[in-house]
């Protein structure tokens, strides 16, 4: 599915390294997660995946299915399967919530060489997702993101998810600002979508989100590397040790 | 006061080769009137202080500069099933229009009011312009009371139910038109007047509108797509007590707009929107909104709502001014223009007034010039929409709070959609 191999990404203004060759692979169907220190590139990790501007890729590649996402625009490698929820949603104000899904769906659709869906499938289609992760019609009906709460936010990513169906999928500290309750809804949103053919990367600075999304594998990431790969027994090891002892490990 | 040798010049070679239309009397005496008093203003130069950022040279020449015409699409406010008036290269054309008749409605065209020795508009024709002259003075308006040859009056003497749509059609490249509207909503009376189309190489209009108390007007207006058109449009409008004045513009394309609004609030609880949405591309496009709301009463409420997109070196000029008059308390009164450069080569050029000399008011303005979120360009195409959808997108959420102050639903939806597929349909 996704193949990472020695990834190096400068930022652009300030020829600065944040990745330092990161390797890495996701099987279809399994769910990794990145855990790491505040500043160790797992943000910046997957804004380069996502075609964001503002980075450089000095070296490796990346690739879904063969494809090779680094050549491709940020639309682009959407259509191709790449979904990204963002650590801090955008709000766009004047842009309804419904006619954003509804582009961005029927865009892919386009990408892909299918039929755009009609007004009336999209909208049971929404309809339907909506309501598992309690999104109200009042919600569907705001403009994107303006005036949500948190928890709504990032309620908000995974119904794009869920209606974008992609392959690959990348959660960015979806359980920043989220409480107990909030991190349940959206944990059960993400596990109704794991499938045999969708794969996830879950980048979290908690176990307490692995507790609820059981990832099958987990790296620790630091300094633009990923230092120690290992099963979900690893992230309990951070959660009680915290990073020191591994980052020492690593030296 | 003799003018300047450079004005005097550009007066009279323009006054030299128009001619004051013949008519009944009252008409007549009009004219003559306008006449005199833009040859004693003299007609408008770059160094006149409400000129500053407009060249008005190509509206004061003498000729046009052609235009070539553009099929433009002429299905716009159909929905809204309205009684049409079509005027072909600035003449009303009877033959393409439906029969001017309607519920609680009077309704002709210049031509024909013009010729008839009494005619309600004798107290209207001529005589906002005239009292719009002070304290700015609009040569252009009083040239076009002079020259005007055709126009529609309407007079609503109780609700109208169906929109009165002006469709502007051309046939000439060349062709410079100058119309004249006039219309008089009764006390309780209601109208809605849309136009559309580019109507000449060169339009020149005026709409005098009187809102007696309790009435309402509203005006949405589509300006022609022409690319090489000009227009310059002034609306004066006087309103009483406890009416309701709302004009919409959307303009894209075009050379030269210049759309000036001068609206009295006379009457006390009188409600007054003023609103325009623009999209410019290319060094050529120049788009001039110029506003000018008097409070002469109690408790009225002025809205001002002008939105600019502007890209390859298009200009937007906005000058907005409130003028609270001594006694006009309890006045609310708000004024935005903003603009969205797509570009570093775009410029957006405003200057909002606020004048007041009462002490119990509240008045509000802004202004803003930006460039497109990149963050919200981000997300849009990391869900997939493409970067010339999802500028589109942005570009139509920026401009949907002056669409906003369009009252009604359909029509809104109507330019909506157009706009909408304009700017997909164009090149970027």
């Amino acid at each position: 599915m996704l193949e990472i191999k020695g990834l190096k990404v400068d930022l652009e203004e300030e020829e600065k390294s944040i990745l330092k060759g990161v390797d890495l692979t996701v099987g279809a169907g399994e769910v990794h997660a990145i855990m790491g220190p505040n500043g160790s590139g797992k943000s910046t990790l997957s804004y380069v995946l996502s075609g964001k501007d503002g980075y450089e890729v000095t070296e490796g590649s990346a690739t879904l299915d063969g494809a090779d996402l680094l050549d491709m625009e940020p639309e682009e490698r959407a259509a191709a399967g790449l979904f990204l929820a963002f650590q801090y949603p955008v709000e766009i104000p004047g842009v309804g919530n419904m006619t954003f899904l509804r582009t961005a769906v029927n865009a892919q659709r386009k990408a892909r060489g299918q039929d755009e869906l009609s007004a009336g499938d999209f909208l049971k289609e929404v309809r339907a997702r909506a309501k598992d992760l309690k999104i109200d019609a009042e919600m569907l009906k705001r403009p994107v993101n303006v005036g949500f709460s948190g928890g709504e936010k990032k309620r908000n990513e995974i119904l794009q998810m869920a209606m974008l169906e992609p392959k690959m999928c990348i959660l960015d500290e979806t359980d920043s600002g989220l409480d107990v309750d909030a991190m349940k809804l959206v944990s059960e949103g993400v596990n109704a979508l794991r499938s045999e053919g969708r794969s996830f990367l879950v980048i979290t600075h908690y176990q307490r989100l692995l507790d609820h999304i059981k990832p099958d594998v987990v790296h620790i990431m630091s300094n633009g590397r990923i230092i120690k790969t290992g099963g979900p027994d690893l992230a309990l090891e951070v959660e009680n040790n915290g990073y020191a002892d591994l980052l020492a490990e690593a030296e | 006061m003799a003018l300047p040798q450079f004005k005097q010049d550009a007066t009279d070679a323009r006054l030299d080769a128009v001619t004051v239309p013949d008519g009944a009397a009252w008409l007549t005496q009009a004219r003559k009137d306008a006449m005199t008093r833009t040859a004693t203003m003299g007609l408008p130069h770059r160094r006149d202080e409400y000129w500053k950022y407009t060249d008005p040279a190509t509206l004061v020449a003498a000729d046009a500069p052609a235009a070539e015409v553009l099929d433009d699409d002429d299905a716009i406010f159909s929905d809204a099933n309205p009684l049409t008036l079509v005027f072909v290269d600035g003449v009303f054309d009877a033959a393409a229009s439906d029969d001017l008749k309607g519920e609680n409605l009077e309704i002709g065209c210049l031509a024909e009011a013009g010729a008839q020795d009494i005619h309600w508009a004798k107290d209207l024709y001529g005589v906002l312009e005239l009292a719009g002259q002070n304290p700015v003075q609009r040569p252009l308006a009083s040239l076009n009371t002079a020259t005007a040859t055709d126009g529609v009056m309407i007079r609503a003497t109780g609700p109208v139910d169906r929109p009165i749509c002006l469709r502007y059609r051309r046939k000439e490249s060349a062709a410079d038109a100058v119309l004249h509207h006039v219309v008089r909503v009764e006390a309780g009376a209601k109208v809605t007047l849309l136009e559309t189309g580019s109507a000449a190489a060169r339009l020149s209009t005026v709409t005098e509108v009187s809102v007696a108390d309790g009435g309402e007007f509203h005006h949405v207006r589509q300006q022609g797509r022409d690319h090489a058109r000009r227009m310059n449009t002034h609306t004066f409008a006087r309103i009483g007590e406890g009416s309701v004045f709302k004009s919409f513009t959307l303009s894209l394309n075009g050379v030269l707009t210049r759309n000036d609004c001068v609206i009295d609030m006379l009457g006390d609880d009188a409600v007054a929107h003023v609103a325009g949405a623009c999209v410019g591309d290319g060094e050529g496009f120049h788009h001039d909104d110029t506003v000018f709301i008097t409070h002469d009463a109690l408790r009225g409420e002025s809205r001002q709502v002008f939105k600019k997109v502007l890209r390859n070196g298009a200009v937007g000029v906005f000058q907005g001014k409130i003028l609270v008059k001594e006694g006009a308390q309890k006045t609310d009164g708000y004024q935005i223009s903003q603009s969205l450069l797509l570009d570093d080569d775009s410029q957006f050029l405003a200057k909002p007034e606020l004048e007041i000399y009462a002490d119990d008011v509240a008045c509000s303005h802004g202004s803003t010039s930006g460039a497109i979120s990149e963050e919200a360009l981000f997300y849009l195409r990391s869900r997939g929409v493409s970067e010339k959808a999802a500028t589109n997108l942005l570009t139509l959420a920026f401009l949907a709070e002056a669409l906003e102050e369009i009252a009604d639903e359909g029509l809104a939806d109507d330019l909506r959609d157009r706009l909408a597929g304009w700017l997909d349909r164009h090149a970027g």
